[in-house]
């Protein structure tokens, strides 16, 4: 047992950490910090630097522009552009789409996708949930008939985040409405410019707009746009779902997230001094900080027996990490919330641009804390994490 | 002990909540609020139609002579529906600076107006550095002539804007934080020297920062002391906090309450999510968590009669402790419950858990108020 890092690896957060800290966009840095929204062009400009470096989708094979770097520096990698603040990958094209891929795809599709997302020239949006089907994901309504050499699609998806600046959506669909729910269920890449879709914007509690409905009526979509195998989608849902591993805990984030609460905790008066010399306050950040550590390391061993189980098996402990992960990061949203007290109150009229002076770094306080409920409800609610856990580790 | 309303009371419950039901749906609540001032004029004319403006006023100033346990049903009340008009500002606390420490000729100069709903008030008390200190004020008043010149800066004033008079918080003497030497004064909101600069909330009301610069107002604009309002703004505060109490426990319950419908009609794996022990015992928690609120919003109630200031401040303390725990346990669960439509604006929910978040953090947050419950020697 040893919990360092290897004189090589060190030298490789060494490397990636100097990167980031010279490559990100002040400006993009910025608005990461003060939790403000970053627009397309920002992850167009950001992706293409990584790109640029050879960095873009360092996870991938390298035959498809990836590296071979360890799961522990891959582990390195995440956690330090995290820390900077450096924006994470669009997570549905480098993360979700690409290495279905590049696991169950044919060799043109292959040619054609794999490229356009390392750079970011096709923004990709996830089309699983729909309103009847969230957890219940398996029960999915949005059908695609074939004739002759194209699918029709016709259905609703729902909760689809960013799809209003998407060029592709990877759907989910029913293709044989007689099979036992999971058996009858097909993945098929969409163009979003198809005759049919429609776009609707959802505005979530924070007054942001990242999610939408999307309503596909009559597309009609090339059959050559199936992935693998007609009604074999499930299986490329399920490894979809457990790939995402590594990233779910955002212990980088986190740190990041802690370290701007006790710079904001020092900046913020209560009492006649800062909030940070406040004991009580103090022990709260300890207490979550122990949590943190403790997240790292149980996500440094799922790191490790990755190796061991094979790629893409996912490590039904990894339930931990998304169940933790999100409790902190509500915690850390919670904590700034109470740093801010009672100035977070004003609503951010003018949004994201940057104008408000008077409410800086505050006005997205109560916001974030807000939005973040979500992170204990999608990618596997928290409850639905524990009910795994129960039956898969605990065999309850 | 009697934890039972009055036949009176449970009459004015009754029709407050008739009032809420008929004119105060989410619908409604979002045109309300799309109004200049953030809430809407005629709601306000209904609620002064119905008595309920003129409460907690003696009779001999035109009122009903009503205690705090009324003030507790009708802030409830508007919990449940997410009431926007300014009551908290303008009937607990304007009206309660004017009942517990205004002359004769303030009372007959400022009570009609706020009975017959002609007039709103705002309370501009928090500075850039006092946080929830009551006693931090950095904003002054120097006397001149027979009246005063008012210079500083408040912050979230809620109301403010359309506000027809301030309430405000200002140093005659002393420095920044001495308990000694803090006023009162009716500022009207457009006097020569106020600039209000409003903006939306986060729980969808209407709040201003408010600069005073050279303000001058009359000797009749000082309310008591004005160099002792200290314990007088403590009393109104602990009225306020008390009303606030009051009006999370309502939310806590319609949050509940619309919690409990969703995940009894809400499908997944062919059964109402309802039917998962895990989310039954979630929602069992919730009710736990309001019960306890409930019966500390009580508690406070009671205590406005309590003559022991400290007694009385210390039982308000652990109230807003036992609430702000409660609202963030209650909040907080009702959209993890709801899943992704928990997450919409669209959903009345999410309106109930921001509110709820805000009062959290209003006249002093749960840590805050624990250190007083603590620093007063625990209320067991
Ligand atoms: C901000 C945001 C972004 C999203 N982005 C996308 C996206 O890009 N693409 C996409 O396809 N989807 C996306 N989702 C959808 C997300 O995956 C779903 O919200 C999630 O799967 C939960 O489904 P639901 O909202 O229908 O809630 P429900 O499944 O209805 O769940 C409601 C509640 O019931 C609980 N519950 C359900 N089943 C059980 C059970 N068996 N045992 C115990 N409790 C249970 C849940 O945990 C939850 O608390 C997003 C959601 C949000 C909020
Ligand atoms: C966009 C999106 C992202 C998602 N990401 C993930 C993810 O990363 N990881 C993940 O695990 N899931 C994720 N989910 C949810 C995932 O889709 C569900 O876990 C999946 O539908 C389960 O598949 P199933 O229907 O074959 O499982 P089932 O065997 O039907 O069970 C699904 C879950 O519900 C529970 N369950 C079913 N019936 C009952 C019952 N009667 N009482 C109590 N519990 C019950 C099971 O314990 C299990 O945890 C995601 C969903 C969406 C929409």
């Amino acid at each position: 047992m040893d919990l360092s890092l290897t004189p090589e690896e060190q030298a490789f957060r060494e490397e990636v950490r100097a990167f980031f800290r010279d490559n990100v966009p002040a400006g993009i840095k910025k608005k990461l910090s003060e939790n403000r929204h970053t627009t397309k062009e920002d992850m167009v400009e950001w992706t293409r630097i990584l790109h640029k470096k050879g960095w873009a989708v360092p996870h991938w094979p390298k035959e498809y522009g990836g590296t071979d770097w360890t799961a522990v520096q891959q582990y390195i990698f995440n956690e330090e552009m995290q820390a900077t603040p450096a924006p994470p990958p669009l997570p549905f094209g480098v993360n979700m789409v690409g290495p279905v891929i590049y696991t169950f795809a044919n060799e043109a599709q292959k040619k054609h996708y794999l490229p356009r997302i390392a750079n970011l020239t096709d923004w990709w949006c996830q089309g699983f949930s729909e309103p009847g089907s969230g957890s219940d994901l398996a029960s999915l309504k949005t059908k695609a008939e074939r004739k002759g050499d194209k699918y029709i699609v016709n259905g609703q998806k729902t909760w689809t985040t960013l799809a209003q600046h998407a060029d592709w959506i990877f759907c989910l669909v029913r293709t044989d409405p007689a099979a036992k729910k999971q058996q009858g269920i097909s993945f098929l890449l969409i163009d979003m410019k198809s005759k049919g879709i429609t776009v609707r914007p959802i505005v979530t509690i924070d007054g942001g707009r990242e999610v939408n409905e999307v309503f596909f009526d009559d597309v009609e979509v090339p059959a050559e746009n199936l992935v693998g195998e007609e009604n074999k989608g499930w299986d490329y849902a399920k490894f979809l779902l457990g790939n995402e591993r590594t990233n779910i805990a955002r212990v980088g984030m986190s740190k990041e997230r802690l370290r701007r609460l006790r710079e904001l905790a020092g900046s913020t008066q209560a009492g006649g001094r800062p909030i940070i010399e406040d004991p009580k306050f103090r022990e709260k950040l300890a207490a979550v900080e122990v949590e943190l550590k403790a997240l790292e390391l149980t996500q440094m061993r799922v790191v490790a027996n990755e190796g061991k189980n094979g790629k893409g098996k996912p490590d039904p402990a990894s339930s931990v990490l998304k169940i933790k992960g999100s409790e902190i990061q509500q915690t850390l949203t919670e904590l700034m919330l109470e740093v801010a007290g009672p100035f977070a109150s004003p609503y951010d009229i003018h949004g994201d641009d940057n104008t408000n002076e008077t409410m800086d770094w505050i006005a997205q306080i109560a916001p974030t804390y807000f939005n973040y409920r979500k992170v204990s409800i999608y990618g596997g609610s928290n409850e639905i994490q524990r009910n795994i856990i129960s039956k898969a580790v605990l065999g309850l | 002990m009697d934890f039972d309303l009055s036949e009176e009371q449970r009459l004015l419950k009754d029709s407050v909540d008739g009032l809420l039901n008929d004119s105060y749906d989410f619908e409604q609540r979002k045109k309300y609020g799309a109004e200049k001032a953030g809430w809407s004029k005629a709601i306000w004319g209904k609620l002064a139609e119905q008595g309920l403006l003129g409460l907690p006023f003696a009779e001999a100033d035109g009122g009903f002579g009503a205690g705090a346990v009324e003030t507790m049903i009708v802030m409830q009340a508007f919990g449940r529906a997410l009431v926007l008009e300014p009551y908290l500002p303008t009937v607990v606390i304007a009206g309660g600076f004017l009942r517990h420490g205004g002359s004769a000729a303030q009372k007959a100069t400022h009570i009609p107006g706020i009975i017959d709903g002609s007039k709103t008030f705002a309370f501009a008390q928090l500075e850039k550095n006092s946080r929830y200190d009551l006693n931090d004020v950095a904003t002054t008043a120097r006397k001149k002539g027979d009246g005063w010149v008012i210079d500083g800066e408040k912050f979230v004033v809620l109301n403010g804007e359309a506000a027809d008079t301030l309430v405000v918080t200002a140093r005659t003497k002393g420095g920044q934080t001495e308990r000694d030497g803090i006023g009162v004064f009716l500022v009207p909101r457009d006097a020569k020297g106020v600039t209000v600069k409003g903006y939306p909330t986060q729980d969808g009301m209407r709040a201003a920062d408010i600069t005073f610069t050279g303000v001058e107002v009359g000797a009749d604009a000082a309310l008591g002391d004005p160099a002792g309002g200290l314990p007088l703004i403590e009393r109104v505060v602990d009225e306020a906090r008390t009303a606030l109490c009051a009006e999370a426990v309502g939310a806590m319950d319609e949050s509940l309450k619309i919690t409990v419908e969703y995940i009894k009609t809400r499908k997944q794996f062919g059964v109402p999510i309802g039917s998962f022990q895990a989310l039954q015992h979630r929602a069992a928690d919730m009710f736990v968590f309001t019960e306890q609120a409930r019966s500390m919003a009580m508690l406070a109630t009671m205590a406005s009669d309590f003559n022991d200031a400290k007694e009385r401040a210390a039982s308000v303390a652990a109230a807003k402790v036992q609430v702000g725990k409660s609202l963030k346990f209650v909040g907080q669960q009702s959209i993890q419950l709801h899943g992704g439509i928990g997450m919409t604006m669209e959903a009345s929910i999410g309106h109930y858990f921001k509110r709820l978040s805000i009062i959290e953090s209003s006249f002093g947050d749960t840590d805050y108020h624990l250190r007083r419950a603590s620093e007063a020697g625990g209320i067991i």
